[in-house]
């Protein structure tokens, strides 16, 4: 840490929102150089208080300074053009155009001009960020997307570079090789505010953290000194309770996939070829792999919206069932929670009475609605799950992301299934919440269901799963018993196919240079 | 909120005809007590109004169910016009016979007239993704000239003169009248049971429940195993067979013959009813009632104060763009001289 003024000072900052204090009196600094954590789980304001440092909020109270001078900035451009840079958690970009295209439109005017191309390979140079200005975004794997976002970034020079969850979408190999990035960057003088809830890597990489939660700045630690036990507790405030996970032994082959594939449904879509795996009941298998590698395309094949040639090709208990749609399957026994809640697990505009139909089993779908029985359904849901919300004839749209994650899982969990397949249960849940529906996947597996997981949080896998197969480019890889399997390996196999016969080998690119 | 949006439409609706009655030169209170207040004064006005809301009562509940689930079927126009030509046909070659069951027959036929001519968008959707608003429209036009081209041709009175037009329909294929003297007919009657019965699809049945579901997030109902294509055929034959309905009823009762006038826009007025009814069929029956005085009130006024004739269609035009203007209103706010960037 540098011995002369903070870069970033915050004072006393405070956001309201109607009914919710977001942030509440947080002060912070941020040193020249410095790689400064802020951690905390979602809804603990974090994203609030960075949108008031890049000009995207303004704060109610308190005041920021920079580089020693006041600083209050009305929208992002002021932000930038003093040397503050935000990388967001999603990215946005055209999938139709080139690196460098995408760059230019997200630059001001000005600074789009001249030899951009050029630009961009001599900084993604500099800092060891490979990437190609003329190649098009659809064609890139998460990771290298999120170099784009970063090169962005750093081609306005900036002193404070923010980062939100920036590892969320990347293997464990690329997320070695971001750290080396910003690593380099900190080295130069430059500060990075790191946000995230990964315990592992803030410890590997922060010299500096400050926890929040509910608003307000609960500590200021040194994460090094800290276990990633200490550290999720005082995120939580409570004790963390870890899943239990018996045992038991596997039942008989509940559901079988042979030889799925399947073309992208969507242009930029990943193909899915030649997957196979089994699931017993008691077991819980669980898919690892970058998002956009399949994970969509195996989601729908497994629901029932997309349909496959051969009936035989998914076999629900020892019967055919490539060829059911969703409803016949929930019929049979499944359970299904898909990665997007709004709009594709949940309706929006209609409410969590409503949408307890939308995958009940035990309202009749040929006739008249029960009403009464839908309300009691999701009341149990509700209070079995512990989802806040005013009421249940509230919109679906209108609970917090966290909380319809728990209704939906909920809901799915509730109907007792004998296969569930869920694709990122715990995605954008607290870790007290995503420890309750930890739980109840593994009691779902122990009274006899066969469960798969799809997942990009390889710690939620190695806590839960009985064994772990890799999606890669469409591929499936072998599941392996848990025991036998380390963060290392799984990563590798994240970043490329296993079985290199495709000649354009997109995919592997994110693995070449690790 | 949303549901005061049409009567304030009406409010703002009345006050443009305050304007327009008085940049025409014509005193407005006395303008609007004739639209709106006169029809209502005798039984005869009464009558007429239940003859002009049946069609669109019918035609736009049916509307209401496809508008729900984003299901754009602007043709209502036609599949009343082949729903009109199918049951007069059977009329027609029942004539000059018949018994009790010809009304039911012609009925079913006509119904299943409007669901054929609703079926062509819903196929062309369905199997090559076509956009159902232009199809659905375009043949509009088509089956007004079919109309056309069979009462000159095959269906065309012995004894016209060459008139294009059908015999008068025989006295069996005519709609029992509900009032003695008047033109009024048991259409109303079904119009009520139809209502009702679409109230009850809408809040408590399933199939109900997939059209808004559908509506507002077609992935998700793809995800409770809702197929795109069954929500477009459901929407379609149900909204065409109303209209085939509506169709027959306005041949075998006002009409009482097949002639090319038959056709005279309550297919494209129902859009407006099924939007200031709120696409909630109850809401419809009282949109379609206030139309339907809109119109015959129009006529009074056209008659006695020598008002233009376009006033029908000036009035029914601003109440639609007031209700949207409201809506938008409501669910939006306009701020200006404020751009926010997008990082």
């Amino acid at each position: 840490m540098s011995v002369s003024t903070p870069l970033l000072v915050i004072s006393g900052l405070s956001k309201s929102y109607p009914g919710v204090k977001a942030v509440d009196a947080v002060s912070l600094t941020v040193g020249r150089g410095e790689i400064h954590a802020l951690l905390g789980e979602n809804g603990a304001g974090k994203s609030t208080l960075v949108k008031m440092v890049y000009g995207l909020v303004t704060p109610d109270a308190g005041s920021i300074s920079f580089d020693g001078v006041p600083y209050a900035p009305r929208k992002p451009l002021e932000a930038r053009a003093l040397g503050v840079g935000l990388v967001f958690q999603h990215f946005s970009l055209f999938e139709a155009l080139t690196v460098a295209e995408n760059v230019a439109l997200g630059l001001p005017a000005a600074a789009a001009r001249g030899d951009l191309a050029g630009r961009i390979a001599q900084v993604s140079r500099g800092y060891g960020i490979e990437i190609d200005p003329a190649r098009r975004v659809g064609a890139l794997s998460v990771g290298e997307r999120q170099r784009i976002e970063i090169v962005r970034c750093l081609l306005q020079n900036p002193r404070l570079i923010m980062m939100d969850e920036p590892t969320s979408v990347l293997t464990p190999q690329e997320a070695a090789k971001l750290f080396e990035t910003l690593r380099a960057l900190a080295a130069e003088g430059r500060s990075i505010l790191y946000i995230s809830h990964k315990m592992d890597e803030i410890r590997a990489l922060c010299e500096r953290a400050t926890v929040m939660r509910g608003g307000r700045v609960i500590a200021t630690c040194d994460p090094r000194t800290e276990s990633a036990r200490s550290l999720a507790e005082m995120m939580i405030g409570t004790t963390l309770a870890e899943p239990k996970r018996s045992a038991g032994a596997a039942g008989p082959v509940r559901l079988s996939v042979r030889n799925l594939s399947l073309p992208p449904a969507a242009p930029f879509g990943t193909a899915l070829a030649e997957i196979s795996f089994d699931v017993r009941g008691g077991e819980v298998l669980g898919i690892a792999g970058v998002a956009g590698n399949g994970q969509t395309e195996l989601m729908e094949a497994l629901l029932g919206e997309r349909l496959v040639a051969e009936p035989a090709t998914i076999v629900l208990d020892g019967a055919p069932a490539g060829h059911d749609g969703p409803r016949e399957r929930r019929t049979r026994g499944c359970a299904f929670v898909p990665e997007e809640r709004l709009g594709h697990g949940a309706v929006p505009g209609l409410s969590l009475v409503e949408n307890v139909l939308l995958s009940s089993r035990t309202v009749s779908w040929s006739g008249m609605i029960d009403w009464g029985a839908a309300r009691a359904r999701a009341d149990l849901i509700v209070a079995d799950f512990d989802v806040r919300t005013a009421g249940v004839e509230g919109s679906a749209r209108s609970l917090s992301g966290g909380n319809l994650q728990k209704y939906v899982v909920g809901r799915e969990v509730l109907t007792e299934p004998k296969v569930f397949i869920a694709s990122q249960p715990t995605w954008g849940v607290d870790a007290g919440a995503s420890a309750a529906i930890h739980q109840a996947i593994l009691t779902l597996a122990e009274r006899g269901a066969a469960v798969v997981i799809i997942s990009q949080d390889l710690d939620e896998l190695f806590q839960i799963s009985t064994r772990i197969a890799v999606i890669a480019g469409g591929r499936l890889t072998e599941a392996k018993p848990v025991g036998a399997l380390t963060v290392e390996g799984l990563g590798r196999a994240m970043g490329g196919p296993l079985i290199d016969t495709e000649p354009d080998g997109q995919h592997a690119t994110g693995a070449a240079h690790v | 909120m949303l549901f005061a949006t049409p009567f304030i439409a009406f409010a703002l609706t009345l006050l443009a005809g305050v304007v327009l009655f008085w940049l025409l030169g014509k005193n407005p209170a006395k303008a609007l007590m004739t639209i709106f207040v006169t029809p209502l004064t005798s039984i005869r006005g009464l009558a007429e109004l239940t003859v002009k809301a049946t069609p669109l009562i019918l035609i736009a509940t049916g509307l209401a169910i496809g508008f729900r689930a984003g299901i754009w079927n602007i043709g209502a126009e036609g599949q009343f016009t082949i729903g009109a030509l199918t049951g007069g046909s059977v009329a027609l070659w029942a004539y000059p016979g018949g018994g009790v069951w010809l009304l039911p027959l012609m009925m079913s036929a006509g119904a299943l007239g409007g669901i054929a001519w609703a079926a062509i968008p819903a196929f062309l959707r369905t199997r090559f993704n076509t956009n159902e608003i232009l199809t659905s429209l375009m043949l509009v036009y088509v089956a007004i000239l079919l109309l056309g081209l069979l009462v000159q041709g095959p269906l065309r009175d012995p004894q016209s003169f060459n008139f294009p037009e059908s015999r008068l329909f025989q006295p069996a294929a005519l709609l029992p009248g509900l009032i003695a003297g008047t033109r009024a007919h048991i259409g109303f009657l079904i119009a009520i049971v139809v209502t009702v019965l679409a109230h009850i699809l809408v809040t408590r049945h399933m199939l109900g429940f997939v059209t808004r579901v559908y509506g507002d997030a077609p992935h998700a109902a793809a995800f409770a195993g809702i197929p795109e294509r069954h929500v477009v055929w459901l929407c379609f034959a149900i909204s065409g067979g109303l209209a085939g309905l509506a169709g027959v009823f306005e041949a075998a009762g006002p009409v009482g013959q097949l002639v090319p006038q038959l056709p005279s826009g309550y297919g494209f007025s129902a859009i407006i009813v099924a939007f200031l009814g709120r696409l909630q069929p109850l809401g419809i029956l009282a949109a379609g009632l206030l139309l339907g005085l809109t119109s015959i009130g129009g006529e009074t006024a056209q008659i006695t104060m020598g008002l233009p004739s376009a006033t029908t269609s000036v009035f029914q035009g601003l109440l639609l763009f007031f209700l949207l203007a409201t809506d938008v209103l409501v669910t939006h706010r306009i701020r200006i001289g404020r751009s926010m960037e997008t990082a």
